[in-house]
């Protein structure tokens, strides 16, 4: 018997009536086919900035997504620093530790978001909890040297906006301290559980091949094999003026996703406590007036992977074309194959693993072929998900008896 | 006030309708739920469904995509709905009021009750938007 | 790691118009339209650069096509630079059957700009909705 297949995600932010942004085709239980609907986010910011002013432009864009809001802009100042000679050369030594550390706050928050929502997402509630408890302080953190939780404001072409005071730093550095902790919580609540490894291990795998035809970037293509990261190939801030390892894994199921987010919390700790330790005196800008006429590009590692940025200037006020791609764009067109395979119970977990911005996470529905019938729903396919679970761990425990 | 509506302020089950947001918004309203917040302490729950909604959240600029569907749910919601606007986006489209791809704000859609501006508002904001709201009902 | 701008350069000397090495990491080729599907495959299948997206601008002359490469080992962003003169009907060939990554890419591009991608599998809206208006690009200058 087969149905057609459109899988809802998340009741929480997506419109629950048609459309369908993930159409399943499903056979019995599995997933033969995907077809994939975009654009309910499109709001043209593309066009937006060919009518706005250079320094305008960073308010427009940091709005594109909420939850890696700092990467858009800085992607984008980077792209016209490009045309003004490079990032390095242009702007203060101050200002490029501010970028790196406000980047790294927005990794340790964007992560700790997904590890909730997929806790979430196979049933673990707590996880829920505990991953977006433990998210509090880090925006307390953003509040307290840029004013705000979210949508930071804190890139501009040829510096930094507003400067880090010293009395902030130790208070920084002893919320990072006090992370610490929870990590180590997180990482062995997730990674030393037996149901969660039987949910996760082997499930919406993309391979390494894959990767590459599909172009996939950031922690997606990282479990899948890839080793490329902006941060270390292309370097931008203080990146490589800091020790730090890239965390790849080879497997390329949710689970080895699950881990390189993970571990990237480590190492954004460790990145952000480096730059405070060699935070220098100086300047935070570098009063840019004029942009000549010429294209440059700039793109950072956002926590979803690669965030390019492309301008061209005719040097007037405006850009000519700003050209955005975003990194989830590579990433979701990928789970044509990551999700093909899986059953319907982990279609939500593996259209979650590559992060999809949360802007595109929109709803999944089963339909009945002929009759156009629904017969479930984004509400029904999280429940399908988190009684799989609830079924693994009876089998698990009981086995332990 | 009747009986009503005066059960619904103690009990609300809010819907969640985003429209073309950058979810920033609708982070912040999930953020409600967790424990700092903890709104459903005052009896606020996410509803599965708009047929079982008192409440109509909405975040985002609407889009020539989202328009058609936001004005869908409102028509499905159970009446009395009230509709909240969260956000600059949906109180007036802000920096997106020039969009090709939006054709009007929320309110020219759906007729709002609360209008909750921020980019993104704080939770506190939130809740004190809707104890206004909750204090409007009671005939404060 | 491999010099790979060499590589491209040594193997498509007579099709590359225009070279320009605007930094270390910031390299521009410029060809014909016609030469850029043998330049693609070089660039993805041979050297294993990976596409990063592409940019198309509406110029005077016409429409530009950049097609932005990354080579992650040195850190390089190679775009290979192209102009489709005919503005009143823009045609190139489609790379979607060699990089299946680039589908949404060409997508975006059609619907925003009007370019049509010969050979494409899945020409339609992505982002706009399926009844927006024909002829009406919303990334054209003329448009205004």
């Amino acid at each position: 018997m087969s149905h057609k297949v459109v899988v809802p995600i998340g009741p929480y932010h997506p419109l629950q009536e048609e459309p369908e942004f993930f159409r399943l085709y499903v056979e019995g239980e599995k997933v033969v086919d995907i077809d994939i609907v975009i654009g309910y986010m499109h709001r043209g910011i593309e066009e937006l900035s060919e009518h706005k002013h250079f320094d305008q432009i960073p308010y427009s864009v940091e709005r594109i997504c909420g939850i890696c809001s700092s990467s858009h802009p800085y992607a984008y100042v980077l792209a016209v620093e490009d045309i003004l000679g490079g990032e390095a050369n242009v702007v203060p030594e101050r200002a490029l530790y501010i970028r790196t550390i406000v980047d790294e706050l927005q990794r340790i928050h964007s992560h700790l978001l997904w590890l909730g929502l997929a806790g979430h997402f196979i049933g673990y509630n707590t996880v829920w909890m505990w991953a977006w408890k433990y998210r509090e302080p880090v925006l307390d953190m953003f509040e307290m040297i840029t004013g705000n939780r979210n949508h930071y404001g804190m890139c501009k072409v040829g510096g930094a906006r507003r400067d880090i005071r010293e009395e902030d730093v130790p208070v920084l550095k002893k919320a990072l301290d006090d992370l610490l902790p929870a990590v180590d919580m997180f990482k062995g609540a997730v990674m030393d559980d037996p149901v969660i490894q039987a949910r996760l291990k082997g499930i919406g795998i993309l391979n390494k091949k894959q990767a590459i035809e599909w172009c996939a970037v950031g922690p997606t293509a990282r479990a899948a094999g890839l080793n490329i990261d902006v941060r270390r190939d292309d370097p931008y801030g203080v990146y490589d003026r800091v020790s730090w390892n890239v965390i790849v894994e080879n497997d390329g199921d949710i689970f080895c996703k699950t881990k390189v987010r993970i571990l990237e919390l480590y190492e954004s700790i460790n990145i952000i406590r480096q730059c405070l330790h060699n935070l220098p005196k100086g300047e935070i800008d570098a009063n840019i007036k004029d942009i000549p006429a010429g294209v440059g590009i700039g793109r950072v590692e956002a926590p979803r992977g690669e965030c390019f940025h492309y301008i061209k200037s005719d040097g007037t006020n405006s850009p000519i074309r700003h050209k955005i791609r975003a990194p989830s764009y590579m990433n979701v067109a990928s789970n044509k194959v990551a999700a093909v395979g899986q059953t319907i119970s982990d279609t939500t977990i593996t259209l979650a693993a590559v992060d999809p911005c949360y802007c595109c996470t929109e709803r999944v529905a089963v339909f009945k072929d002929k009759t156009d019938k629904k017969l479930m729903n984004g509400w029904d396919l999280i429940k399908l998900s988190q009684e799989k679970t609830k079924k693994l761990q009876e089998r698990l425990n009981g086995g332990n008896k | 006030m009747n009986l009503r509506t005066k059960a619904l302020t103690k009990s609300l089950a809010v819907f969640h309708a985003a429209t073309s947001p950058c979810n920033n918004c609708d982070i912040e309203v999930l953020d409600l739920f967790t424990p700092r917040h903890d709104v459903e302490r005052f009896g606020i729950t996410l509803a599965g469904s708009v047929r079982h909604a008192d409440v109509l959240v909405v975040t985002g600029v609407p889009n020539y995509k989202t328009a058609e569907r936001l004005k869908k749910l409102y028509e499905q919601a159970p009446k009395p709905c009230f509709v909240i606007a969260i956000g600059g986006c949906a109180c007036g489209r802000i920096v997106f009021q020039d969009s090709y791809n939006s054709p009007c704000p929320v309110d020219e859609i759906v007729p709002v009750d609360l209008y909750i501006p921020g980019c993104p508002p704080k939770p506190e904001a939130m809740i004190a938007g809707i104890i206004k709201l909750l204090n409007k009902l009671k005939g404060k | 790691m491999e010099d790979v701008v060499g590589r491209i350069r040594e193997k498509f000397y007579d099709q590359i118009i225009k070279f320009e090495e605007k930094s270390a990491r910031r390299i521009y080729l410029d060809f014909k339209p016609a030469d850029i599907q043998a330049a693609v495959k070089f660039i993805f299948t041979d050297l294993g650069c990976r596409l990063a997206t592409v940019t198309g601008t509406d110029m005077p002359q016409g429409i530009e096509l950049l097609y932005h490469f990354s080579y992650d080992r040195s850190g390089q962003v190679i775009s290979l630079r192209t102009l489709l003169a005919n503005k009143k009907d823009p045609h190139i060939e489609s790379i979607t059957p060699l990089i299946v990554g680039a589908e949404w890419i060409e997508r975006e591009i059609w619907e925003l700009l009007g370019v049509e991608f010969d050979g494409h599998p899945n020409l339609k809206h992505l982002l706009l909705i399926d009844d927006w208006p024909e002829g009406k690009h919303p990334l054209r200058h003329d448009h205004d």
